[in-house]
């Protein structure tokens, strides 16, 4: 059953005129990002007529649909009934996850701020660089920007502020930490964020086969390689990454 | 191949289209036309489907084809010439080869549109062939670049149409958002009461708007999970000044949102040019409903609102040079 910190929840409420997030949570959880994850697989393997799109981010579920051919009550209460019955915040994720193993060059020019970010965490660099590339994430969200992950949870520790002023810009593959979490720039950007390393991630490729590299549900080691690595991890179309299938 | 070159290109020149829906779970917005009212509007002066245009940001630029092809000019309204020869603007036209379109600024509004017959022919990216400039898919267009016609089936030219108002300002219709009552009661009342004005920031991701002394944010700090945006979504970011939200925005976001500009008024939020006067009205759900529903028969409508455009002879220097029979409809129904 839920717990405390889901009291209330899950909540199904309107977005603009055509969109109806269900919430599961009022801050992200592993429970209330699996409950979003999964109850849009669900909704996607039965479709309710007249909804367009499907999508979730950190603690939600979001549908748009067509308001005036399916009513916003008539949405309400065909979601009530598919949250009815199942303990969402336990449900298995959706199938076809992957798990993804993203070479990472921690520290010097790749991470110029792992030295702070590790301060903030109370341990040096060296612990810092073990304690990251250990941390087997999931893929929260995919959002802001194209095929740009937001991955968690990161042991408490990583309970760490967002910085006080902006990073005028971090370069594409740029990994930032804050809040218990990562983030994979897929491009170019400014960001509150901590840089701790770099990876040659393609996370949107527009022209290729598989334009998005990854998933939401997907699960991420970012291995630590050497810097003398880069070169080569660049020069890969692939980034130097191993994906497998998860069960 | 034939194709429209382009001579010369204002600064925010780009293909638009009705955009590319459903890679919101992936982080990419829909996108496309910024004026999804002067993208129909221009189909509907050349009788075909909603397509591709150029849409023309502020400014437009010198256009040429290498064969003769039909176009329609909708939007922001621009100068126009056609080799010197003015062109009325929310009209279509014959641009005989080899012909120069001259379009220069927006005279009121901010996007003018460029449509031709037949559209563009370029290949989808994503199931669609607009530039989405944030994602880095297509790009700002250049002088030199040649866009292919695609085949045109199509014979008018020579109508014209009365615009929708939207291209100064005005009021907005505005849903509750997800946070609209963490706002306190006294600054949601303010909030309709005050005239904003446009900011010089602003592109086809949302534009920034002033209130006229105080700003805006919740009082206290309280933190907010980051949820998916829908374009419309008045965002207060934290120095107070609220960013409305257009179709290229990001997906998603974590700053509080006041309120939510319903998508037939979007159009207007689009055409709000730098120091334009914009006010918001908090609408209940029933009417918001209903304005979409008279939002969809007007763009629906469009086609039959399209009429002859008479030349005033004693305007025409050049008379000679016109084809006369330019203004039939080509016998094409009206949808």
């Amino acid at each position: 059953m839920p717990d405390d910190i889901h009291a209330g929840y899950p909540r199904i409420e309107p977005l603009g005129l055509d969109g109806v997030i269900v919430r599961f949570g009022e801050a992200l959880s592993e429970p209330a990002n699996r409950a979003a994850l999964a109850f849009r697989a669900a909704v996607e393997r039965d479709v309710p007529e007249g909804v367009e799109e499907c999508s979730t981010s950190l603690v939600s579920t979001y549908l748009r649909f067509d308001p005036l051919h399916l009513s916003l009550a008539a949405m309400v209460t065909a979601l009530e009934q598919r949250l009815t019955g199942t303990d969402w915040y336990a449900a298995p994720l959706p199938e076809g996850r992957r798990l993804l193993r993203i070479p990472t060059v921690y520290g010097g020019d790749f991470g110029p701020q792992l030295a702070e970010a590790a301060a903030a965490a109370g341990m040096d660099a060296d612990a810092a660089v073990a304690a990251l590339s250990s941390a087997r994430v999931r893929v929260n969200a995919i959002g802001f920007a194209p095929g740009q992950p937001y991955l968690g949870t990161l042991p408490e520790a990583w309970d760490i502020p967002r910085q006080a002023g902006l990073t005028p810009r971090v370069p594409e593959g740029a990994l930032v930490i804050a809040i218990r979490q990562f983030v994979l720039f897929s491009v170019s950007a400014p960001t509150g964020w901590r840089q701790v390393g770099r990876t040659a991630a393609p996370l949107f490729r527009p022209g290729s086969e598989a334009p998005f590299l990854l998933r939401p549900g997907d699960e991420v080691l970012f291995d630590a390689v050497e810097a003398g690595a880069w070169d080569r991890l660049a020069a890969d179309p692939k980034g130097g990454i191993v994906t497998e299938p998860l069960a | 191949m034939s194709g429209l070159e382009v001579l010369q290109a204002g600064p925010g020149v780009t293909v638009q289209d009705m955009g590319r829906p459903g890679y919101l779970a992936l982080g990419l917005s829909r996108g496309g036309a910024a004026d999804r009212i002067a993208l129909a509007e221009g189909a509907a002066l050349l009788r075909q489907p909603v397509g591709t245009a150029l849409e023309l940001a502020g400014f437009g630029g010198r256009f040429r084809a290498d064969v003769p092809c039909r176009i329609a000019l909708s939007g922001a309204p621009m100068r126009a010439t056609l080799d010197g020869a003015p062109l009325v603007w929310n009209a279509s036209h014959q641009m005989p080869a080899g012909a120069v379109l001259d379009i220069g600024g927006a005279q009121a509004g901010v996007y003018g549109y460029l449509t031709v017959g037949g559209g563009f022919d370029l290949s989808e990216a994503l199931g669609a062939r607009s530039a989405h400039l944030s994602a880095g898919l297509g790009a700002v267009l250049q002088a030199n670049d040649v866009l292919p016609l695609a085949p045109d089936t199509g014979r008018t030219v020579g109508q014209v149409l009365d615009p929708v108002a939207r291209f100064d300002g005005g009021e907005l219709r505005v849903l509750p958002s997800l946070q609209t009552t963490m706002f306190p009661e006294e600054m949601r009342a303010r909030f309709t009461q005050e005239v904003f004005r446009r900011d010089s920031r602003g592109n086809r991701m949302g534009i920034r708007i002033l209130p006229p002394e105080e700003g805006y944010g919740l009082t206290s700090g309280q933190s907010i999970v980051s949820e998916v945006i829908t374009p419309g979504d008045i965002q207060i970011p934290g120095d107070g000044a609220p960013y409305i939200l257009l179709y290229e925005c990001q997906t998603t976001g974590g700053y509080p949102r006041i309120g939510t500009v319903i998508p037939a008024d979007l159009p207007r939020v689009a055409q709000a040019a730098p120091g334009a006067e914009l006010r918001f009205r908090f609408v209940t759900r029933d009417e918001a409903l209903e304005a979409e529903a008279g939002y969809r028969r007007m763009l629906e409508g469009l086609p039959g609102t399209v009429r002859p455009l008479i030349r005033d002879p004693a305007q025409m220097p050049d008379l000679l040079s016109y084809s006369l029979i330019s203004g039939v409809t080509a016998g094409e129904e009206l949808s």
